[in-house]
């Protein structure tokens, strides 16, 4: 088995609140995350796609397809959004790391033409990242 | 497959904290003459010092009502309490029990980082992964299969 990551990055505004907290428990829960206007981050994405080369192309799969499949997929949906009201994939969901890694994944998963998408990690900051993993004997 | 159902991955969550500290690598268990040749200027007597980077990474359900897999502020809170208050600014071999009898290689540093995070209730602690300097890193797990 081989691995190819590629890595993009985006820019995104984002707020954590819970509309069914009150005010007072989201400022406890999420701290300065909570803050109204939101903030934002440069998140940073490595797509890490597993399979053997073609023995005629010597590639797992064509980089300029996960290019294009990357471009489509997150930096149109996502780069320079606000990720709680212009991303419908987050719709009444927190816009954590955890989330936003997995709505990546769900994304690409079924799209990778060649291979199998093996890991993503999604760094919100260089200190703070999520992991996802395929599950099973394959993911080794 | 394309344009099935996404195959649900597995999601670990990824924390890095800093800690500066110093070290003697040296055996009692050996000769000074063994212990320069093995551990070479790492042995010298008085000790050198790293900025380490410690990875904690821990796995768990996302919480739909918070997103999140383990609350950041209880994870920092427990991290410090545990790991950074007693290691951090600190001479490992002196300050630090556990290496009054093994050699605090960065090996047994992420043990004991390990051990000192296995009772976090949050979520379930896959790994520790410490970076000595920024060319050497080191990782530990207790998880079967664990992640990478």
């Amino acid at each position: 088995m081989v691995t190819v990551t590629r890595k993009i990055e985006f820019a995104a505004s984002h707020r954590y609140h819970n509309p069914e907290l009150s005010d007072e428990e989201n400022r406890r829960i999420f701290g300065k995350c909570n803050s109204p206007h939101g903030h934002g981050h440069n998140y940073t994405l490595e797509v890490t796609v597993a399979g053997e080369p073609d023995p005629v192309t010597g590639m797992v799969l064509d980089l300029r397809q996960l290019k294009e499949l990357l471009e489509r997929e997150v930096m149109q949906r996502m780069d320079h959004r606000h990720l709680n009201y212009e991303v419908p994939e987050l719709a009444g969901k927190i816009p954590t790391c955890e989330n936003i890694a997995r709505v990546i994944w769900d994304l690409l998963e079924p799209k990778i033409q060649r291979g199998r998408l093996h890991h993503i990690r999604l760094h919100e900051s260089s200190d703070l990242f999520v992991d996802c993993y395929r599950r099973g004997k394959e993911a080794v | 497959m394309s344009g099935g159902a996404p195959i649900a991955p597995k999601l670990v969550l990824g924390r890095r904290y800093h800690i500066a500290a110093s070290h003697r690598l040296h055996s009692e268990k050996l000769s000074e003459e063994e212990n320069a040749r093995l551990y070479g200027k790492c042995s010298n007597p008085h000790g050198h010092g790293h900025n380490y980077v410690v990875e904690v990474h821990v796995s768990g359900e996302v919480d739909p009502a918070t997103g999140m897999i383990a609350n950041l502020a209880d994870l920092d809170s427990y991290v410090q309490r545990e790991v950074l208050d007693p290691l951090d600014h600190r001479n490992l071999n002196e300050d630090v029990s556990v290496f009054r009898d093994v050699v605090p290689t960065t090996e047994n540093l992420c043990r004991e980082v390990y051990a000192r995070l296995r009772g976090f209730p949050g979520a379930r602690l896959e790994r520790v992964r410490i970076e000595e300097t920024g060319k050497n890193s080191f990782e530990y797990t207790e998880s079967e299969g664990g992640s990478l």
